[in-house]
C-alpha cells in the first residue's frame, strides 16, 4: 500500500470533512435552536461561493473578499429569515421543507440570472496557489491546508460559543424553553434572526473555501445538502459535537472510498467486476454508514436530551 | 388467589433523579386500586412503565403470571393492559366512532385486512357504539373528537378503554380538569364497572379515590410508603404527615 | 353516495375531463398536448401513491422519485441489453418482465430503506428517506454501463400483450387506467380496517400502540405498497419518455412529487391527480415564456405552503374548520 498516497488522501478527507461541518454546523444549530429544517442552508453556501467569487475579482484578492463576503452571507440569511423563514416557525416540518424548496428554486435561479449559467472559477494569490512537500512525495496544496486550518479554527470557536459565552447559554436555553428565555426579558426574535445568520454565515464560508477548488457554480448547493443532512442525522439533529465527528467520519470514508475501493475490491473479485462495483459502492457508501448507524441508535450517535 | 398485576422491585431514574425506587405492588383480580401522592411522586413514570411506554432500569412486571417487564407495548395491550392518558390522547382527526371502534378493531385479530370497509363491519361499530352508549357519548358518535369538549374527551378515554375490553385498565387522573358534577357522574359509572374490571387508578381527587378504592397505595417520591385498605391509609400517620397534611 | 358533494363532483368532472380531452387533442392533431397529459397522469399515479403515505399515513416521504427511477430503470436496463447484448438473465423486451421486475426492484427497495427509516421519526423520516433516494441518485450516476449521469435511450418499448405502447393514443388509455386503478386502490385501502390503523397512527400513534397495534409493521406495509405503485408509475414514464436518467431521482423531483401532493390537498382521493395537473400545467407555461422560470414557480410554492391551508382541494370544501 502507498502510505504518502494514503496520507494525502486522510488529509484530504480531513478537508471535506471540516467543509461538511461548516455546512452540517449551521443546520444543525438551527434546527436545534428553531427546530426549523432548511432545505435552502445548501443554497447559502452556493451564494457565499458566488459573492466571494465576485468580490474576488472586485477587490483583487481572495482573502479580502471572504473577509467582505462573510457578513454580506449574514446580511442574506438574515433577511431570509426575517421574509420566510419566521413565517413559518409555527408550521410543521413538512411545509419547512416545501417552502424552503420553494426558496431553493428562487435563489439558485437568481444565481442564475445574477452570475450566468456556467459558474465562475476563483484565481487565489500566488502564495496561496503554491503546493507545500510535507515529507518525501506527500505534496500538499497549501490552500488545502488552509482550508484544515480555518475548518479546525471556527469548530474551535463554535464550541467555545456555544459552551461557555452568554449567547451561547441563550441559544441552549432557548432550545429548551422558549418561553422561559422570553421571560427573561430577552428579544428571542432577534436571538432567533441572529442564529440564523449565524448559520448562513458558516454555511457560506464553506463556499467561499471550496470556490477556489471547484468555482462557484449553481448545483453546489443541492449537492452538499444531502451531505449535510445524513452527517446531521448521524450526528444526531441539534448535536454540536456530533456534527464534527459525523462530518469528520463522511469526509474520510468517501475520500478514501473513492481512492482506495477499486484496489481493495480486486483482492476479492476480477479487475473488471473492482472497476463497475467500487464506484457504484463509494458512491453508496456513507449512505450505507448511515443505514448501520441508524439501525442501532436511531436518533445517531449523538441524541438530543430533550425533545 | 394470585393477584393479576404484580410489580416487583421496580426501579426508574432519569439522568440520577429517581422517579421509581423500588416499587412492590401486586392488584387483585377485579379491585379498584388506587395510587396517590403529591405532585411529582412518580405517578405517571409509573404507569408508562407498566403499559410499556418506559422501560424499567431494574425490577420485573408480572401480568396474570407471566413476565412482561420486557415485552413492547403493543405486545402488552394483547395481553390485556389499557391505559387511559393524563393529558387526553384521541385521534383529534377522526370522528368518536372511529376512536372507539380502532379499540375495539384491535381485540379483533390482526388488522391487515384491506379490503372490507371498516365502518361496514357491524361487529366491530356495534361494540363500540356500546362503549360510547356507556359512558354516554353515543349522541356524539359521528362528530369529529376535535369538536368535543374537555369533559367529553375524559369520558372517551374511559370509552376506548372499555371497548378495548382489557382486564387491566390504568386510569391515569380521569377526573382532570373535571367539574364536581362530571366528576360525581364518572365516580358513579367506575363504581359500577367494579367486579368485571381490574382498576389502577391515579386520581388527584380525594373524595372520588376514598369513594372508589378498594385499596390505596400512597406514592412518595418514587417510594411506596403505605399500602392497605382505605380506612388504614386515612389513619396511617406517615401518610398523613407526607401527604394529606399538606391539603 | 347519492349526494355527490362538491369534493365529489370536482373529482369526476376532473376525471371525465382527463378521459376526454386528450384523445381529442391527439385527433384534432394536437399531439403535444397529448404528451403533457400522459406525463401529467402518469405523474399523478405516483403522486396518489405518495398520497397514501404522506396524506393518509403522515409519513413525509421524501425520496419518493427514487422509485420513479427504478421503475423506469426496470424497462430501460433490459430493454438496453436485449439491443446491445450482456446480462443475459433479464436482456428482454418483454413487457412483463420489465413490469415484475419494475414492482419487484421497487418493493425490495422500500422494504429495505422503509424497515430503516421508520425506526425513526418526525424529522428524522424526512431526512432519511431524501438520503436514500438520493443513495439511488447516486448509484446510478456511477453505473457507467448505463450511460451515468448522461442517461440510457429505451430504442424498444415494452412488448405487452394486447396493447402497444407505441401507440399515443393506447399508452394514455393504459396510463389514465392505471390512474383510476390507483386512486380506487388507495381509496379502497384507507377506508380498509388497515386503512384506519394507518390514519389512526398519523394522528395519535403513541395511542394506538396503547390499543395493541405494532404501527411500525402497518406503516412499513404502506411504504412498501407505496413505493410498489410509484415503481410502476415509473414503468409507464420510461416507456412514455423513451430516455431515463439519475436526474428522474433527484431530490428536487421527490420535492416536486411531495408538492403536487400538498398543493393539490393531501389526504384527498383527487388532489394528488389536480395537484399534479396544476403543477405541470404551470410549469409548461411559465416555462414557455422564460428559462428562469424556476424563480416564478418557487415564489408559488412558498406562497403555498404559506397561504393555502388544505390545498386547492380545500378550497372546494369552503369554510370547513
Amino acid at each position: 500500500m502507498d502510505y504518502t498516497l494514503l496520507f494525502v488522501q486522510v488529509l484530504n478527507g480531513l478537508q471535506l470533512g471540516l467543509l461538511l461541518f461548516l455546512v452540517a454546523s449551521g443546520l444543525t444549530l438551527v434546527f436545534g435552536i428553531l427546530d426549523f429544517v432548511n432545505l435552502a442552508h445548501g443554497s447559502i453556501y452556493m451564494i457565499g461561493a458566488f459573492i466571494c467569487a465576485s468580490l474576488t475579482f472586485v477587490l483583487g484578492n481572495f482573502l479580502w473578499a471572504v473577509l467582505v463576503a462573510l457578513p454580506l452571507t449574514g446580511i442574506v440569511g438574515y433577511a431570509l429569515e426575517r421574509i420566510v423563514a419566521r413565517n413559518l416557525y409555527d408550521k410543521d416540518h413538512l411545509d419547512h421543507v416545501l417552502g424552503t424548496f420553494g426558496l431553493v428554486l428562487v435563489l439558485d435561479t437568481s444565481a442564475h440570472i445574477l452570475w450566468g449559467p456556467a459558474g465562475i472559477t476563483v484565481p487565489l494569490p500566488l502564495w496561496l496557489d503554491g503546493q507545500v512537500e510535507l515529507f518525501t512525495g506527500a505534496v500538499i496544496p497549501v490552500f488545502r491546508l488552509l482550508i484544515i486550518g480555518t475548518g479546525l479554527t471556527v469548530a474551535t470557536g463554535l464550541f467555545w460559543l456555544v459552551n461557555y459565552t452568554r449567547l451561547g447559554m441563550l441559544i441552549r436555553a432557548g432550545a429548551s424553553n422558549r418561553t422561559m428565555v422570553s421571560a427573561l426579558g430577552i428579544d428571542i426574535q432577534t436571538l432567533f434572526a441572529l442564529v440564523f445568520a449565524l448559520g448562513a454565515m458558516l454555511s457560506g464560508l464553506a463556499g467561499m473555501l471550496i470556490a477556489p477548488i471547484t468555482g462557484a457554480n449553481i448545483g453546489m448547493g443541492g449537492q452538499i445538502i444531502i451531505t449535510a443532512f445524513v452527517v446531521i442525522i448521524i450526528g444526531g439533529i441539534g448535536s454540536m459535537k456530533g456534527a464534527f465527528i459525523a462530518a469528520i467520519i463522511i469526509g474520510l470514508i468517501d475520500t478514501l472510498g473513492r481512492s482506495f475501493l477499486d484496489t481493495l475490491f480486486t483482492l476479492i473479485m476480477n479487475e473488471n467486476a473492482a472497476e463497475t462495483a467500487a464506484p457504484a459502492v463509494s458512491a453508496m457508501m456513507i449512505y450505507i454508514l448511515m443505514a448501520v448507524i441508524l439501525a442501532v441508535k436511531p436518533q445517531g450517535l449523538f441524541p438530543p436530551k430533550v425533545r | 388467589m394470585a393477584p393479576l398485576l404484580n410489580i416487583n422491585g421496580l426501579c426508574k431514574s432519569f439522568g440520577g433523579v429517581i422517579a421509581t425506587d423500588d416499587v412492590n405492588l401486586d392488584v387483585q383480580k377485579g379491585e379498584i386500586h388506587a395510587i396517590i401522592g403529591p405532585n411529582g411522586a412518580g405517578k405517571t413514570t409509573l404507569i408508562a412503565q407498566l403499559s410499556g411506554a418506559l422501560r424499567p432500569d431494574a425490577g420485573t412486571v408480572t401480568l396474570n403470571g407471566s413476565d412482561i417487564t420486557h415485552k413492547p407495548a403493543y405486545a402488552r395491550a394483547k395481553l390485556g393492559i389499557t391505559r387511559s392518558f393524563q393529558i387526553t390522547s384521541l385521534v383529534m382527526g377522526m370522528t368518536v366512532i372511529d376512536n372507539v371502534a380502532l379499540a375495539v378493531q384491535a381485540n379483533d385479530g390482526h388488522s391487515f385486512k384491506f379490503i372490507k370497509p371498516a365502518r361496514k363491519i357491524h361487529r366491530i361499530r356495534d361494540k363500540a357504539m356500546k362503549s360510547l352508549e356507556k359512558v354516554g357519548l353515543n349522541t356524539r358518535a359521528n362528530d369529529l373528537v376535535s369538536a368535543l369538549s374537555h369533559g367529553e374527551h375524559r369520558q372517551m378515554e374511559i370509552a376506548v378503554a372499555l371497548a378495548s375490553e382489557a382486564e387491566l385498565m390504568l386510569l391515569d387522573e380521569p377526573m382532570a380538569g373535571l367539574g364536581a358534577a362530571e366528576s360525581a357522574k364518572l365516580v358513579d359509572f367506575l363504581t359500577g364497572l367494579k367486579g368485571q374490571r381490574t382498576i389502577l387508578l391515579i386520581e388527584h381527587d380525594m373524595d372520588a379515590v376514598f369513594a372508589l378504592a378498594d385499596r390505596i397505595s400512597v406514592l412518595v417520591y418514587g417510594r411506596i410508603i403505605a399500602t392497605g385498605l382505605p380506612s388504614e391509609i386515612r389513619a396511617n400517620k406517615a401518610v398523613r404527615h407526607a401527604y394529606l397534611g399538606e391539603e | 353516495m347519492n349526494n355527490l358533494t362538491k369534493v365529489g363532483w370536482v373529482t369526476v368532472m376532473g376525471m371525465i375531463a382527463l378521459a376526454i380531452l386528450p384523445p381529442y387533442f391527439l385527433l384534432t392533431g394536437q399531439a403535444f398536448y397529448m404528451d403533457l397529459a400522459t406525463r401529467l397522469v402518469i405523474l399523478g399515479i405516483a403522486a396518489v401513491s405518495l398520497n397514501l403515505i404522506l396524506g393518509f399515513g403522515g409519513m413525509v416521504s421524501f425520496g419518493h422519485a427514487a422509485f420513479i427511477g427504478l421503475g423506469a430503470y426496470a424497462v430501460g436496463i433490459p430493454s438496453y441489453h436485449a439491443t446491445w447484448g450482456g446480462f443475459d438473465l433479464i436482456a428482454s423486451y418483454n413487457g412483463l418482465l420489465h413490469l415484475v421486475l419494475a414492482l419487484g426492484v421497487s418493493a425490495l427497495f422500500a422494504l429495505i430503506t422503509g424497515a430503516i427509516s421508520l425506526r425513526t421519526k418526525g424529522v428524522y423520516f424526512i431526512m432519511i428517506t431524501m438520503a436514500f433516494g438520493q443513495m439511488a441518485f447516486f448509484l446510478f450516476q456511477s453505473l457507467d454501463v448505463y450511460n451515468g449521469d448522461d442517461g440510457l435511450t429505451i430504442d424498444v418499448r415494452s412488448e405487452l400483450p394486447f396493447i402497444n405502447l407505441d401507440s399515443p393514443m393506447q399508452l394514455y388509455g393504459l396510463s389514465y387506467i392505471s390512474l383510476v386503478i390507483a386512486m380506487l386502490l388507495v381509496k379502497t385501502i384507507v377506508n380498509s380496517r388497515f386503512g384506519m390503523v394507518l390514519q389512526g397512527a398519523k394522528g395519535n400513534n403513541e395511542r394506538m400502540v396503547t390499543l395493541g397495534y405494532n404501527t411500525y409493521l402497518y406503516r412499513l406495509a404502506a411504504y412498501v405498497i407505496s413505493g410498489v405503485m410509484c415503481g410502476y408509475a415509473g414503468f409507464l414514464l420510461g416507456n412514455f419518455t423513451t430516455f431515463i436518467s439519475p436526474d428522474m431521482m433527484h431530490w428536487t423531483r421527490s420535492g416536486e412529487l411531495m408538492f403536487m401532493v400538498i398543493l393539490g390537498g393531501a389526504a384527498t382521493a383527487f388532489g394528488p391527480v389536480l395537484g399534479s395537473s396544476v403543477f405541470i400545467l404551470v410549469e409548461e407555461i411559465l416555462s414557455s415564456f422564460t428559462i428562469f422560470w424556476h424563480l416564478p414557480f418557487g415564489l408559488m410554492l412558498i406562497g403555498v405552503v404559506l397561504f393555502i391551508r388544505g390545498g386547492l382541494m380545500g378550497l372546494f370544501k369552503g369554510k370547513g374548520k
